[in-house]
Parts: structure tokens; C-alpha cells; sequence
């Protein structure tokens, strides 16, 4: 072989792969619709790694076929291949690359996480939290506790959230407790507010997942988490237990729905009156909060 | 290739005349101490138990072929899910990639007459059918419903007579394997040929000595958290209780420290089949003989630090996700090691498409796939939205499935002529693999998306908007279950009536090559010397 073809092969090649890999990375797209502060992280992040990973494997999988192909026996070969038994120049080069590119990735996860309030967990806003809404009964139940259930497992957040939910996993349903005193069997919430939910489980560990928000979090029992978000689309999306429960933990459903403040507000109004038809005072005050 | 056979001065080097040469088809059931008799019956055994685990997927793949839970008891669901993936890993795969070839292999290949310790050995191999039948026995007390990982308090609380025999069956299978891998280490230490240093020691003898050190690390810590999850269920304490001062997070950190090593214990051996298939069928040297080997130990011990990234949306504070991110990424690196030498391997060889050779193909393209999905899945970010979805299952199927059986049925068709002294059927062979890889790929890749799109693993009932894509993988699995049928076909016909093997007829190097296929009882009439490498194909050999 020749030098300088080779050397326009290999760079017609990685321009090919590269464009490729940029096609597959900004068009296939695997997760659906984006609907909280964090998704476009996780999205761009995974965007990222599907480029990486759509290259190497038409880099890797395109070799292997190639030089099956290439370096087959022919029909009346005999004897044995070139004894050629390593290069360390090559060995150590395509150590290096993938060493580099999990390190800038690794990097990379821990800035998303960072921003996704991964490392705020029982940060300033779950300790106010608990002491702000001592009125409630649900953050009642969360002091009386004690320490340990503090949440330490989670995604936080500094600063107090807009709206808190205190979630209860159970064999096979989702309970919302909002502080206002509303039971729900789905959960309500505004858009654009941060919204911290407390996860509790009332059995065995289920796990809290919305897809269109690319968050999840394990409700697990005697010990509380937090899961801090914004949604940032109005609509309605699924609300999934992602940790086996028992026999209908296919069945474990329920919906988020994301309201509008007005919307919402209306919600709370109307599930205050309706649940609660003697406190029809405390509405005003809670609307009012907002 | 002859091998020079010089005696050596050792009484034992010589096999007496009036030994027996061969070994009748009854002694294969009996409590016997032969390494090739403990290997093959090793392989039997989990196969017998791979066709098992396959029926169960099948169940499982026709309930899923809508979105109701219309065919099976949801409760049953979750016993075949929970069985199938036990089954799968400690019937299947770790038996056969470690106790088959391991077995079989390791004596043959560093020139010994059997393991260290025989009796050892045999007593490992039997720990394995009365834990297969508490596994299959527990179906009659409704069968362990909380998944492989038996995650209390939900293990705790259903079917608790299956749960603690699907315990006792695993911590059987446990202290089998710590037998095992303290016999591997001592045999590879202490028995090697006199003329065979560490650095002639062939690549599936390194992988195999990595993954002796992994079980023995890990395998201890697995046995105290089912024994504890046992005591829990049966005598009243309350390690893993919560309403009485248990913790459910403990229970997940001793399980994940060995059943993230797991993985390496399940896929080191194959990894180390592979470099014993490819140079031969490739007529090459190894690429990368000391970089292979060094990734094999890097992979033993960087396996030891990943445990936790299977609890990121569990009980895991942060720092503790960020360490394990990267500590899981950098696996990665001696994984790629190891797939680019061998496709290194393959450049300018004189490749014989033998089904084997296929196989090891197959397998460096489904391993590449799953290895790219574990890299997304080794980080928080991702894993916290796909963690325990399909995209999971997708992934540890084409590491599992691509990566281990794929090199489990390249290992049988490499070596069948030797353990039993008859060639396999190639056409037979090359059906199986166009099945096989066919039906893989078509059950395994839609995973990816019904994962990424929204739908949990280990669900008996999913949305309908999931349908298309879960009937595509039922599809897949009806083509992958049938796939065995030619292989079955080829191995019985061919073991009874195959044509003759010869002691070497791919004209391989290493010194199971050296000895009659099958092999007498001891092995070698002399024991062989080593004149060359076990990868010198190529070059100027010293023939005798």
C-alpha cells in the first residue's frame, strides 16, 4: 500500500464517521418529550455519548468486518498469518484515547449532576423545609421521626422550593400529600415552580419515575428522599414505578399533571373545598402564599 | 506442531500401562475426580439448566406479546423473572464458563494430570444439583417473586419457603464457586509444566486465575447478605427490617458487591476463551499477549469499585455517585484493551470461518454494543432516567447474551473435538449462529428504546403505546429459543457419530493440543514439554 492513499482513506473515513456519528447523535432520538429543568441536561449529555458511541462502533464494528473480510483464507491457502505479536506505540495509544474520553465524560457527568441538584441533597431547602412547614401534618410526621429520616438520598436544591408534596409509595399506588391538607392519587403541580417532592414508602421499595422528566428516585422504607425539579412543560405525563413491588408493580401507575399557576391554583381551591369543607377560610391564606 | 515429548525426570511423569485409557458414559454421574469428567459434567449440568432459564424467557416473552397480563398469574410472572435470571447466572453461565471450561481446560493447558485438589473439585461440582433443585423446587411454594437481586423488605415478605430456598440455593452455589476458584489458584500456581514460566501461560489460564481472586473476594460478602436476608425471613432478626431498626440499603451494597463482580466472573473466562479461539482460527499470534493479561487483572480489580452504580437512584449519597461514575467508566478502558487487540488480532491472518470463529465474531459485535450502553449507563445522569427500564435489560443482554453465550457456544465448538474426540457438523453450526445472532438482535435491540421511552423492566402488564416494539422482541425471542434446535441436533448426532477428531485438528499450539482427543485419564501418557509459546503461530517453531 502506498502512503499517501492511505492517508486519504483514513481521513475520508473519519470525516464519514464523524459525520455520521453527528447525524445519529442530533437525529436519533430515543427519549421522549422533554418536560423539566433537567431533561435537555440529561438529553445533551446523552446526546454526547450517542455520538462517541454511534463513532466507535462504526470505527470498531466496521475494523472486525473489514478484516474478517479482508484477511479470510482464500480457497488453497495454506500456512499461517503474519506472526505479529504487538506494538506498543499502538498498544498505548489506543489505551490513552478511551482513557481520555471516560475521563472528559466522567468530568462532564459530574457537572450535569451537579446542575441536576444531585449534590444538594438535604441541602438548605430540605432543612427549611422541615422547619418551615411544621403546620402541616405530613411535615409533622417527617420531625417526629427524628433525625435519621432527614432525606440524605436524592436530588435537592438550595433555597426554599415553591410547592412541596410529600409522595407515598404503596403496594401499587402513588399517595400525594400536599401541606394544604389535600389527598391526591396524582399529582397536581405548576409549571415552571420548583417542586420538591418527600418520598416516602409505606412497604417495600418502589421507585419514583417520570420519563419525560428523566428523574427517578427509590421510595424506600425508614428512610425518606428528595426529588427537586421544575417541570417546564403544561400537560400530562406518566408517573412510573421503576423498582419491582409485587405482583402488579406493572400495574403501579398514575399522571403528573402540570398546571398552569392559574390552573393550578384553581386545583388546590377546588380539592380545599372539597376535601376540606370547614376550612373554607384556609383557602385564601394558601392561595395567597403563592 | 508435534510437541517434543521428552520425559522428564519425575516419577509421576509417566502414566503406568495397566491404567484404565478411558472413562465408561456411567462414570459421569458418579462422584468422580477426574478435571475432564468435573468439566464436561459441569457443562451438561448448565446447559441442561440454559434450556430451563430459555423456556422460562419464552413464558415470559409470549405474556408479553400484549400489553395485558392475559397468559400467566402476575405472580407467576415474577417467579419465572426472578428464576430465569438466577438461573441464567448461577446455572448457566458461571458454571459453564467457569466450571466447564475452567475445569476441563486449565489442567490440559499448563500440562497437568488433574486440578490440585480432585476431591475438592468433585465436591464443588455436586453443591450444584441440589442447589438447581431448590431453585426449581421452589415453584411448588409459589417460587421467589422478588427478582434476582431479591431486594428486601420485598423479599421478605412474599412467598417466604421460596425465598429462603432460592437463598440456600445460592449460597450453595456460592461455596461451589469459592472451591473452585481456591483450586484454580492452587492449580496454576503449584502444577504447571516445569518448562512453562507465567508469561508462557496461556491467556484463558490468566482469565481464569482473575477471576478465581474476584470470587473469592467477592463471593464471601454475597453469602453474608442472603444468609442475613435468611435469618431475617425465617428466625426474626431485623438486619434489613425497617419498622425494627433494619436497613434496606445495607442489603443492597453487600448484594451488588459481588453481583457487580459477577459480571466480571461471568465474562473474564469467556474473554480469556476468546483470545484461545481467535489466534488459532485466525492463524496469528495473539496481539498484545502482556496487554491482555494486565487487562484481565486491572478488570479483576477496578471490578471491586463499580458496585454502587447499580443503587444510584437508591440509597447512595452524592460523592458516593460521582466516585462510582468514574470508577465505572474506567472499566471501560481495559475492556476496549482487550476488543482491540483481538480485532488487531485478526489483521493479516489467514482467518478459516470454522462456526467457532463465527461465534468469537459474533460476539466482538455484540460485546462492542453492550460495552457503548454500559459506558451511558455507567453515568448518574443517564442511569438515573433508564436505571431499571428495558434499556437496562437491553444492555446486560448483549453483554450477557452477545458477550457470554455467544463465547460459551465459540468455546463448545472450539474444543467439542477435543473433549469428545468427534468434529462438530460446520453447516449445522453455521445455521445455529445465523439464527442465533439473528434472533439476538431482533429480541434485544427494541429494548433499548422501550427502556429509553419509558418502560420499567420486570412488568408483567405495559402501556399499549409499547406494544409494536414488545412483539418485535417476542418475535426475536421464538427465533433465539429455536436457534438451539440445530445446535442440540449437532451435538448429539456428532458426539455419536461424528467424524474423528484426531488429537489436533485445528492445529493449535497450546498443550491440551498435545494429548489424544478425547484425552486418557491422566492426560498424557508423558508429560509434555514446552518448546514454543502458546500463540506462535507464524513463526519459526522448534519441530519435533
Amino acid at each position: 500500500m502506498q502512503r499517501i492513499p492511505t492517508a486519504i482513506w483514513t481521513l475520508t473515513v473519519g470525516v464519514l464517521v464523524t459525520l455520521v456519528a453527528i447525524w445519529v447523535g442530533n437525529h436519533v432520538s430515543l427519549f421522549p418529550e422533554q418536560a423539566s429543568a433537567q431533561a435537555p441536561l440529561v438529553d445533551d449529555f446523552f446526546k454526547l455519548m450517542l455520538m462517541i458511541a454511534t463513532a466507535l462502533f462504526l470505527l470498531v464494528a466496521g475494523t472486525i468486518l473489514i478484516f474478517a473480510v479482508q484477511f479470510r483464507r482464500r480457497p488453497g491457502e495454506e500456512g499461517d498469518g503474519v506472526p505479529i505479536e504487538g506494538d506498543f506505540a499502538l498498544e498505548a495509544y489506543w489505551t490513552l484515547i478511551p482513557a481520555v474520553i471516560v475521563i472528559v465524560l466522567g468530568v462532564y457527568s459530574v457537572q450535569v449532576f451537579t446542575e441536576m441538584g444531585g449534590f444538594a441533597v438535604g441541602g438548605g431547602g430540605g432543612n427549611h423545609l422541615l422547619m418551615g412547614h411544621q403546620h402541616s401534618a405530613t411535615a409533622h410526621l417527617v420531625s417526629d421521626e427524628g433525625e435519621s429520616s432527614r432525606p440524605k438520598y436524592g436530588f435537592g436544591g438550595s433555597g426554599e422550593p415553591d410547592v412541596t408534596v410529600t409522595v407515598t409509595g404503596m403496594q401499587y399506588a402513588w399517595i400525594f400529600n400536599y401541606p394544604e391538607g389535600i389527598v391526591s392519587g396524582e399529582l397536581h403541580i405548576p409549571v415552571h415552580k420548583t417542586v420538591q417532592l418527600n418520598i416516602k414508602s409505606a412497604d417495600v421499595i418502589h421507585s419514583f419515575w417520570v420519563p419525560q422528566f428523566r428523574l427517578k428516585q427509590d421510595a424506600i422504607p425508614g428512610q425518606d428522599t428528595v426529588l427537586r425539579f421544575t417541570a417546564t412543560k403544561v400537560g400530562d405525563y406518566p408517573v412510573v414505578c421503576a423498582e419491582l413491588c409485587g405482583a402488579y408493580h406493572g400495574a403501579m401507575r398514575t399522571r403528573v399533571h402540570v398546571h398552569t399557576q392559574e390552573d393550578y391554583e384553581k386545583w388546590l381551591a377546588e380539592n380545599l373545598a372539597a376535601q376540606n369543607p370547614d376550612m373554607a377560610s384556609t383557602v385564601a391564606v394558601n392561595t395567597d402564599h403563592q | 506442531m508435534a510437541q517434543a515429548q521428552i520425559p522428564i525426570s519425575h516419577d509421576m511423569s509417566v502414566v503406568p500401562e495397566n491404567h484404565p485409557k478411558a472413562w465408561r458414559w456411567y462414570h459421569y454421574f458418579t462422584f468422580n475426580t477426574d478435571h475432564k469428567v468435573i468439566g464436561i459434567q459441569y457443562l451438561v449440568f448448565s446447559f441442561v439448566f440454559y434450556l430451563i432459564g430459555g423456556l422460562m424467557a419464552v413464558v415470559m416473552r409470549t405474556e408479553l406479546y400484549t400489553p395485558d397480563p392475559d397468559v400467566i398469574d402476575p405472580n407467576l410472572y415474577n417467579a419465572l423473572l426472578t428464576n430465569h435470571g438466577t438461573i441464567m447466572i448461577f446455572g448457566w453461565i458461571v458454571p459453564a464458563a467457569i466450571g466447564g471450561f475452567g475445569n476441563y481446560l486449565v489442567p490440559l493447558m499448563i500440562g497437568a494430570r488433574d486440578m490440585a485438589f480432585p476431591r475438592l473439585n468433585a465436591l464443588a461440582f455436586w453443591l450444584l444439583p441440589p442447589a438447581g433443585l431448590l431453585l426449581l423446587g421452589s415453584f411448588l411454594f409459589g417460587g421467589a417473586q422478588a427478582g434476582w437481586t431479591a431486594y428486601p423488605p420485598l423479599s421478605l415478605i412474599t412467598a417466604p419457603m421460596a425465598q429462603s430456598m432460592w437463598c440456600l440455593s445460592i449460597v450453595l452455589a456460592g461455596t461451589s464457586s469459592i472451591l473452585g476458584a481456591v483450586n484454580f489458584i492452587v492449580t496454576m500456581a503449584k502444577l504447571r509444566v516445569p518448562s512453562m514460566p507465567w508469561d508462557k501461560m496461556p491467556l484463558f489460564c490468566w482469565a481464569m486465575l482473575a477471576t478465581s481472586i474476584l470470587t473469592l473476594l467477592s463471593t464471601p460478602v454475597l453469602a453474608i447478605g442472603l444468609i442475613l436476608l435468611l435469618f431475617d425471613i425465617n428466625f426474626g432478626t431485623s438486619f434489613y427490617k425497617p419498622d425494627a431498626g433494619g436497613n434496606v440499603i445495607i442489603y443492597q451494597h453487600l448484594f451488588w458487591f459481588y453481583s457487580h463482580p459477577a459480571v466480571y466472573l461471568m465474562i473474564l473466562p469467556i474473554f480469556g476463551i476468546m483470545s484461545e479461539v481467535i489466534p488459532v482460527h485466525a492463524r496469528k499470534p495473539i496481539f498484545g499477549y502482556r496487554a491482555i493479561l494486565s487487562s484481565s487483572m486491572v478488570i479483576c480489580f477496578v471490578g471491586l469499585f463499580v458496585w454502587v452504580h447499580h443503587m444510584f437512584t437508591s440509597g447512595t449519597p452524592p460523592w458516593m455517585r460521582m466516585f462510582f461514575t468514574i470508577s465505572t467508566l474506567i472499566v471501560a478502558v481495559p475492556t476496549g484493551v482487550k476488543i482491540f487487540s483481538w480485532t488487531a488480532t485478526l489483521w493479516g491472518g489467514k482467518i478459516r470461518y470454522t462456526s467457532a470463529m463465527l461465534f468469537a465474531i459474533g460476539l466482538l459485535i455484540m460485546f462492542v454494543v453492550g460495552g457503548l450502553s454500559g459506558v451511558t449507563l455507567g453515568t448518574a445522569p443517564v442511569d438515573v432516567h433508564v436505571h431499571d427500564t428495558y434499556y437496562v435489560v437491553a444492555h446486560f443482554h448483549y453483554v450477557l447474551f452477545g458477550g457470554s453465550v455467544f463465547g460459551l457456544y465459540a468455546g463448545i465448538y472450539h474444543w467439542f473435538p477435543k473433549m469428545t474426540g468427534r468434529m462438530l457438523n460446520e453447516t449445522l453450526g453455521k445455521i445455529h449462529f445465523v439464527l442465533t445472532l439473528i434472533g439476538a438482535n431482533i429480541t434485544f435491540l427494541p429494548m433499548h428504546v422501550l427502556g429509553t421511552q419509558g418502560m420499567p423492566r420486570r412488568v408483567a402488564m405495559y402501556d399499549p403505546q409499547f406494544t409494536t416494539l414488545n412483539q418485535i422482541c417476542t418475535i426475536g425471542a421464538f427465533i433465539l429459543a429455536f436457534s438451539v434446535v440445530p445446535f442440540l441436533i449437532n451435538v448429539i448426532w456428532s458426539w455419536r457419530w461424528g467424524p474423528k477428531a484426531g488429537g489436533n485438528p485445528w492445529q493449535a499450539l497450546t498443550l491440551e493440543w498435545t494429548t489424544d482427543s478425547p484425552p486418557l485419564i491422566e492426560n498424557w501418557h508423558q508429560l509434555p514439554v514446552l518448546t514454543h509459546g502458546p500463540y506462535d503461530y507464524g513463526k519459526q517453531r522448534a519441530e519435533v
